[in-house]
């Protein structure tokens, strides 16, 4: 297994937003090795929004984010998984794109072993998810910036998702995860309510646009 | 990049990929051709090179719109774009294997329809040889144009708008070269000015498509 590289992230005073419109203002935290932060906040806050900005997806509004190059790894709301490819054909394809292997070892991890042959257009919903984050595995990148990762995956497959979890942070990766559901181990919790982008906090004089 | 490359080639070739649609879509189009002109060989001859040019074009827009719009839709793209490959890459493997699967074929069989046109002999050659030439601007224009309208829902026809009025060049040269060598006359001028086409294309617009594609992701 390659060396997964220094899983230490830092954000400094970031502003995000989405269509110009301004969603988090002064967003701080740091991440440390092994180490999971989750972050909560109501629906339409800018968890998604955050994480893309993290994630180099889109440029930050203010601040910025400091990690080491490529040790990143992002998992939006959709998987990513090509419908007329196989199981370990779509894992193939990422683990040579980033370079890595361990396809067979993922599989494994996330209980996909009896699916490896079976194109991913019939996989069910919770199965998909399963091979979205059994991609998390074969990207051997450091910290992982997650986007509701347990969304239709039942108690079982949840409790796969987990322990491939905490092996990634005990091998002293991180993981940053935008979720409203609880995840088991989850300790650090960081709730984005406070840095909501307000036009009091933007400077802005009420109805001065 | 070369897995990007075959695994875009594999899923085209594979159920619902779209390959062949574009090489049976050039066949409607040559055979419409002698029932709207009227079957005159001599005429036919004549108009063959531009018919089977414009023919290509059509064929090769057709499948254009699928370039990055399924990786945006099933989030592909999005990890591509946070995966350890350059963007212009991407776009080159992309946009080539789109010319692997539209142009490439498009070209091999266009003396075959070609037939059905009155071509023959010397004159398919100097057909091939321009739209060896030519296509893969083709690919690479319409790639820029595909990363252009990428995010939009039914972005089709807004990139057909956006692409060809770019394919102009391509299209003026291209038909020339292979009228001019059919007449037996010296071919060498837009030939060489359809080549200056596409190496310009594959240089510099998987740039613009990259920087395009960024934007769009935002």
């Amino acid at each position: 297994m390659k060396d997964i590289g220094l899983a230490r992230l830092t954000v400094k005073d970031l502003g995000v937003g989405r269509g110009g419109l301004p969603l988090l203002r002064g967003v701080s935290f740091a991440l440390a090795p092994g180490q999971a932060l989750m972050l909560r906040g109501a629906n339409g806050i800018g968890k998604t929004t955050l994480l893309r900005t993290i994630a180099g997806l889109q440029p930050p509004q203010a601040g910025r984010v400091e990690a080491e190059e490529d040790t990143l790894a992002f998992a939006g709301h959709s998987d990513g998984v090509k419908a007329t490819m196989t199981v370990e054909e779509n894992l193939e394809f990422w683990a040579a794109v980033f370079g890595h292997e361990g396809t067979a070892r993922a599989m494994r991890d996330l209980d996909l072993m009896r699916l490896m042959t079976r194109p991913a257009r019939d996989l069910s919903a919770g199965q998909r998810r399963r091979l979205g984050l059994a991609r998390l595995l074969v990207t051997g990148r450091a910290i992982w910036l997650l986007d509701e990762p347990t969304v239709s995956l039942d108690r079982e497959s949840a409790g796969l998702f987990e322990a491939a979890l905490a092996a990634h942070l005990g091998q002293g990766g991180a993981a940053l995860i935008s979720s409203h559901l609880d995840i088991g181990g989850m300790t650090d919790v960081l709730d984005l309510t406070p840095f909501r982008a307000t036009p009091a906090a933007l400077g802005l004089a009420e109805g001065s646009w | 990049m070369i897995r990007l490359f075959l695994r875009d080639l594999s899923l085209s070739i594979r159920a619902g990929g779209g390959f062949g649609l574009a090489l049976a879509f050039f066949l409607i189009i040559v055979t419409l051709v002698p029932f709207s002109i009227g079957p005159e060989p001599l005429l036919l001859a004549q108009i063959a090179p531009g018919v089977l040019w414009l023919g290509a074009l059509l064929a090769c827009l057709l499948s254009l719109d699928r370039l990055f719009a399924l990786d945006f839709e099933d989030g592909t793209l999005d990890l591509l774009v946070t995966a350890p490959l350059p963007l212009e890459g991407v776009v080159a493997a992309k946009s080539l294997a789109h010319w692997v699967t539209t142009g490439l074929p498009l070209t091999l069989a266009a003396p075959v329809f070609g037939v059905l046109l009155g071509l023959e002999g010397d004159a398919a050659i100097w057909l091939v040889t321009s739209l060896a030439l030519g296509t893969p601007a083709l690919s690479f224009i319409g790639g820029f144009g595909a990363a252009l309208t990428v995010g939009l829902k039914r972005g089709g026809l807004l990139l057909s708008l956006l692409v060809l009025p770019l394919y102009v060049p391509t299209l003026i040269f291209g038909a020339e070269a292979a009228a001019r060598g059919m007449a037996g006359l010296n071919a060498a001028t837009p030939l060489a000015l359809l080549s200056g086409i596409t190496l310009a294309s594959l240089a510099l617009l998987p740039f613009a498509s990259a920087a395009a594609l960024r934007a769009n992701l935002k």
